[in-house]
């Protein structure tokens, strides 16, 4: 059975949680990290290094592994008495990455969003569910999607993942 | 005899044998046949049992209506009973067996029920089975199941050796039917430049039209299908489906559809199922319509089909069902099986055309072949038992005098056609009798409304009434068109493709053949095949009292089987009208729900199955306590040690081990579950004020407080200990499983009620691992891993301190849930590991031990902490607990305050907290209850308390337990009843919930 994707469990990654109103944050945001604030469901960068708006006052930063203290302690400095909030989370969340070209069909058969290229294109990101957990994922290349979900059910989400990658291509956002 | 014809059969491919077996017989079919086909192929008529009284029933129809053919499919582990044999595909070496019958297919014990079926009137099991009460459970009940019931379940070993699947879609038309309606509706939609869906549930597109001989601009009407096809598969914006059967329509345009991928290749190794969870703007019903059987007595013997049926067995699988057939008709259409019959080769000796002038050109077609047509004439009788011999004939509106005699084995009947509504019900779409077609059609007024109130559904071709093709394809073009112009699609339909139709005259309904047929001939004419309904019961409850047309069909079960009414409910309720003496429209039709035809529960579950079943969360630390031995406990989704029992060792043993090295010495417990929620901002200490009934606002920065928080109702829902981290920032411990709950209960009042305090809380829960040490080495263990002053003059109880302890980066609390010397180290999950790793090692010399959930409840029982869940249960305040001291009296307020200081929590008859020691030291049964004399106005007995928690204490050496007892704190001393199950009663004494330690010297060393 061909594989419609290759999925790859991410290695450990640098998050920062960061809470704030937009327009406060911006500006230090940008300062630190280099990255605009994405707007609404949207992400500059990905693994490594980017910016995911994760709701209206909260963002998610991500950095190498073992980057993420330095950087909010470099975020709240920046930020000085504005109100916020910005912790280092990396170890709360696993990575992992869709590759392939069947790979919106892949995902499609656990998460409830509609991931047709006008709706879901590069640097669009999803706060929802895989199957029965919580997960956010976005577009990081024509053909890649990466996704984050919580570290203790990281096994449940890669048997889904692996599941749903073996089961072969829908042919529904994957025209064969 | 029904046989395979030589030539002909479009659907399937004669060089391809397939070897399949019926009961254990050996048995050939092509590919493309249906099992029914192939049954039909092999002369297998009788292909299973009627439901009541175990009539022999063949095959009626050739599609999702079939009553009858409802076969087990398969074997052992892929063993799945009630298959629909006209709709199953036939695969190489299947596996068929009938159901329903004993001991064998051809004699069923079961069918002397039919000889007595006089005693067996609509309403039966309500009439015979209420008295006397005791018979129902003991005499009736068993014999009703072992008697009724369709096929078997699957053996309770085997575990369904397929897998399934789901799918999410999304688009702007969903089409359900691929007939020409569907593919027209689909044409004008895509053109249009809408995202569309086509769904169609068989292995075919085009639906009747290739089979009814129509002609589509100027071709076959298969030649027009093909060309569709090929412009559709070219439109990149059309998703075309096969074999996926929309199954449910739900509000806001959610619709269910199950594709069945590999039902006919079982050992191909794809999913064997999927269910497609599609959301449309706009849903388009073409689902065309189902042919309706005759009322006339002996209608449901094998034979006996659908005039439909029998023609398509004949175009689409080269079978004929029988060597003669009379066709008896009240409309034009099953002319056309007369003719296809004939063109075959067939003998058709006559056909009864119950309309006293006959049809339009299709009867004139026929005579010209040389067909015999008796105009006026019905069926008064089917003479045979388990086969048709011959039909008896008589005058269509007389009583039924025969006056001719036909040999025949095969009936090939047509009463009509009844628009395929349901999926237009499923949301609410209404129904309007047409009186002219005699059928509900959708009433275009009363459509399925969308989330904006907009009509989110449109029906299309025959599923709207329409019964030519030329009206069906202009209908469908419209409703393509129109769906997709209401989702913004701005392209150009295009034109509806042409056809002309021959001329028809009108149906004339005829609900009982012959219309004055007598008592006698009434109870042996079947309207629901499957449940044995007949006119005489639907008669007989009307006669009752039975008005309501719901529920007739509850009293007499018609159209409850699992084909849902589709050949009953409109023959069924006419019958109900004429009882009643009102038009059909006044009487009204049952609303049709999901599913259209059943979806196994396998698709259903989808992935949620085996090691997906559930989502299991893993603390980091998980591997390690699995290579330890852990014995396991749910705990919501974790999976938690609830005791780590060495070799030789028992699950008791194993927890007083722990308990004991603990005490003694040190152990260790993974309490990564535990819930961490941050909480930061200027007003975070008014905040957490609000949140917990204590103050939290006046704690120094580098101090933990145990803190309760109760519910507006005053009740309590959660404890931890909260730690002021940095001047605004606190963190707070929630129980394992007030993680999400409490945050989101943070979050809920900051979002709806305190939207304008500067507060910004994080779950941060899985961020850290956290690993208690405890017990009186456990500050020798961790100074052996070095970095961090620990000592009690540098971190006294109740502090916090940040740091690196033997290289990890280590938040530390000195708190204790155990009495003992005790340090909760968290470390950031991804070092989890490695730090239990490092105190485990630095722990060898004390003999540390990791341990469970068990010993973690028994040691905290022993000090008279508190367990939410466990003392609570969601009534429960903590002045019932022994906590008034946790609650301020100098706050202004707290979520639960104003709740707390009503009469009924300040009532002094509470039940309140106290610790339990047996009389006899044994254990308290858990949840057992504290008895006192007197019977409640129910006559249960009175009860004045109950336990709440309770164990056997390894360091006191007896039974404690934790109970809740009216006036409780004031009966120190007492003894007191608690009942236990099997009605004797343990004594207990009433003693300080505090059983160990009480001075609390141990953990404060």
């Amino acid at each position: 059975m061909s594989e419609a994707a290759a999925v790859t469990r991410a290695g450990p990654q640098g998050m920062v949680s960061l809470r704030g109103l937009p327009e406060a944050l911006s500006g230090p945001v940008r300062a630190v990290t280099g990255f605009d604030l994405p707007g609404q469901r949207s992400i500059t960068g990905g693994f490594g290094g980017g910016a995911a708006w994760m709701s209206p006052d909260e963002f998610m930063l991500f950095c190498p592994h073992g980057a993420a203290a330095l950087l909010v302690a470099e975020l709240t400095a920046s930020l000085g008495t504005t109100h916020h909030l910005a912790l280092d989370v990396s170890d709360a969340r696993a990575g992992f990455a869709i590759d392939g070209p069947a790979c919106r069909d892949v995902l499609a058969k656990l998460a409830p969003v509609d991931l047709s290229q006008d709706a879901f294109g590069e640097g669009q990101i999803r706060r929802t569910r895989l199957a029965q957990v919580a997960a956010a994922f976005w577009m990081a290349g024509p053909e890649l999607i990466q996704l984050v979900a919580f570290n203790s059910v990281a096994v449940y989400v890669e048997d889904l993942l692996r599941q749903a990658a073996q089961d072969g291509p829908l042919g529904f956002y994957s025209r064969t | 005899m029904s046989a395979r014809l030589a030539q002909g059969g479009r659907r399937i491919d004669r060089t391809r044998v397939l070897k399949f077996r019926f009961n254990g017989q050996w048995m050939r079919g092509f590919e493309g046949d249906t099992l029914a086909s192939a049954l039909l192929a092999n002369d297998q008529i009788l292909v299973g049992r009627s439901f009541k009284y175990h009539r022999p029933r063949g095959i009626v129809a050739s599609g999702a209506e079939e009553p009858n053919a409802l076969v087990g499919l398969g074997k052992g582990a892929r063993f799945e009973p009630n298959q629909r044999a006209t709709t199953t595909e036939l695969f190489d070496r299947a596996e068929i067996t009938s159901q329903n019958h004993w001991p064998s297919l051809a004699f069923d014990v079961g069918a002397i029920n039919a000889a007595l079926s006089r005693f067996f009137p609509a309403g039966f099991y309500y009439k015979t089975f209420m008295h006397p009460r005791p018979f129902w459970k003991h005499v009736f009940e068993p014999v009703i199941r072992h008697a009724a019931g369709l096929g078997r379940a699957p053996d309770a070993e085997t575990r369904d050796a397929d897998s399934y699947s789901h799918a999410y879609a999304f688009c702007d038309v969903l089409i359900a039917g691929g007939g020409i309606a569907g593919l027209q509706a689909a044409l004008a939609a895509g053109r249009a430049g809408a995202r569309v869906m086509l769904l169609e549930a068989s292995a075919h597109w085009g639906g009747r039209a290739p089979v009814d001989d129509a002609v589509i601009d100027g071709q076959a009407a298969g030649v027009w299908v093909d060309a569709a096809l090929a412009e559709l598969s070219a439109l990149p914006n059309v998703t075309l489906r096969l074999r996926t059967m929309v199954a449910g329509v739900y509000d806001h345009g959610y619709v269910l559809a199950v594709e069945r991928r590999a039902d006919h290749s079982p050992e191909a190794g794809q999913a064997r199922q999927r269910l497609w969870r599609c959301r449309t703007g706009r849903l388009v019903v073409a689902t065309g319509a189902i042919e309706r059987p005759l009322s006339f007595a002996g209608n449901d013997k094998p034979g006996v089909m659908l005039a439909s049926a029998v023609r398509d067995y004949v175009i689409d699988y080269g079978v004929s069902p029988g060597a003669s057939t009379v066709i008896v008709t009240n409309n034009d259409d099953a002319y056309r099986t007369a003719i296809a019959l004939h063109k075959a080769g067939q003998k058709v000796p006559a056909i009864l055309d119950t309309r006293s002038q006959g049809g339009g050109e299709l009867m004139d077609a026929s005579k010209a072949l040389g067909l015999r047509v008796l105009t006026g004439a019905g069926v008064a009788a089917v003479r045979g038992l388990s086969s048709v011999i011959s039909a008896r004939i008589c005058d269509a509106k007389g009583t039924g005098a025969v006056t001719e005699e036909i040999h025949c084995d095969v009936i090939a009947m047509s009463g009509g056609w009844s628009p395929v509504v349901n999926l237009w019900s499923h949301t609410g779409g209404k129904l309007i009798w047409d009186e002219a077609e005699a059928f509900f059609r959708p009433d275009a007024s009363r459509a399925p409304i969308g989330a904006d109130g907009e009509v989110n559904a449109i029906v299309a071709g025959t599923a709207n009434g329409h019964l030519d093709a030329r009206a069906v394809l202009r209908d469908a073009h419209a409703a393509g068109a129109r769906a997709a112009a209401e989702m913004g699609a701005t392209g150009s339909p295009g034109d509806a493709a042409q056809t002309d139709e021959a001329a028809t005259l009108p149906i004339e309904p005829i609900w009982v053949m012959p219309e004055h047929a007598s008592d006698a001939k009434r109870a042996k004419m079947f309207l629901d095949f499957q449940n044995d309904v007949k006119v005489a019961d639907v008669q007989l409850a009307a006669r009752e009292g039975f008005e309501s047309v719901e529920h007739t069909k509850r009293y007499t079960t018609l159209g409850m089987a699992t084909d849902q009414g589709k050949l009953s409910n409109i023959n069924g309720l006419a019958v109900l009208s004429d009882a009643l003496d009102q038009p059909i429209p006044q009487t009204g039709t049952t609303t049709f729900r999901p599913p259209y035809a059943p979806v196994t529960m396998g698709t259903i579950a989808g992935e949620a199955r085996s090691d997906t079943f559930q989502p299991l969360r893993r603390t980091p630390i998980h591997t390690r306590h699995q290579e330890a031995g852990a014995h396991w406990e749910p705990v919501g989704h974790w999976r938690r040690p609830y005791c780590f029992p060495r070799a030789g060792e028992s699950i008791e043993e194993a927890v007083a081990r722990e308990i004991t090295t603990t005490r003694t010495s040190v152990g260790m417990l993974d309490a990564s579950t535990l819930g961490k929620i941050i909480v930061k901002g200027p007003d975070a200490g008014r905040f957490m004020d609000m949140m917990y009934t204590n103050m939290m606002s006046s704690l120094g920065v580098g101090r933990c407080r145990y803190g309760l928080m109760c519910s507006e109702n005053g009740f309590l829902i959660d404890d931890g200990v909260v730690v002021k981290l940095a001047d605004g920032t606190y963190l707070a411990h929630t129980t394992t499983g007030g993680a999400d709950r409490i945050h989101a209960h943070m979050e809920e009042w900051l979002q709806t009620e305190w939207w304008d305090w500067q507060v910004y809380t994080a779950n941060v829960t899985e961020a850290f691992a956290q690993i208690a040490v405890v017990g009186p080495k456990a500050r020798a263990v961790l100074e052996k891993l070095g970095g961090m002053d620990l000592s009690a003059d540098a971190l006294p109880f109740m502090r916090y301190a940040e740091g690196k302890l033997g290289g990890f980066d280590a938040r530390v609390f000195r708190i204790s849930f155990s009495g003992e010397l005790s340090y909760e180290v968290a470390v950031p999950a991804a070092q989890g590991l490695g730090f239990w790793d490092a105190v485990a090692r630095a722990g060898a010399e004390f003999g540390i031990t990791p341990y469970g959930t068990e010993a973690l409840h028994v040691m905290r029982a022993e000090k008279g902490f508190i367990m939410i869940g466990d003392e609570t249960d969601g009534t429960v305040i903590p002045q019932d607990l022994g906590l008034h001291w946790a609650i301020s009296k100098k706050k202004e307020d707290f979520l639960g305050k104003r709740a707390q200081s009503r009469s009924h929590m300040s009532d002094p008859n509470r039940w309140q907290l106290v610790g339990l020691e047996t009389v006899d030291g044994s254990v308290l049964p858990d949840g057992s209850y504290a008895v006192e004399d007197g019977v409640n106005a129910n006559g249960q007995g009175l009860v004045q308390g109950r336990v709440t928690s309770t164990y056997h204490s390894p360091t006191i050496g007896r039974g404690i337990a934790m109970g809740l007892l009216r006036h409780g704190p004031n009966r120190m001393g007492e003894t007191v009843p608690f009942n236990r199950v099997d009605g004797s009663h343990v004594l207990a004494k009433v003693v300080s919930p505090v059983f160990y330690d009480p001075e609390g010297e141990k953990q404060n060393v």
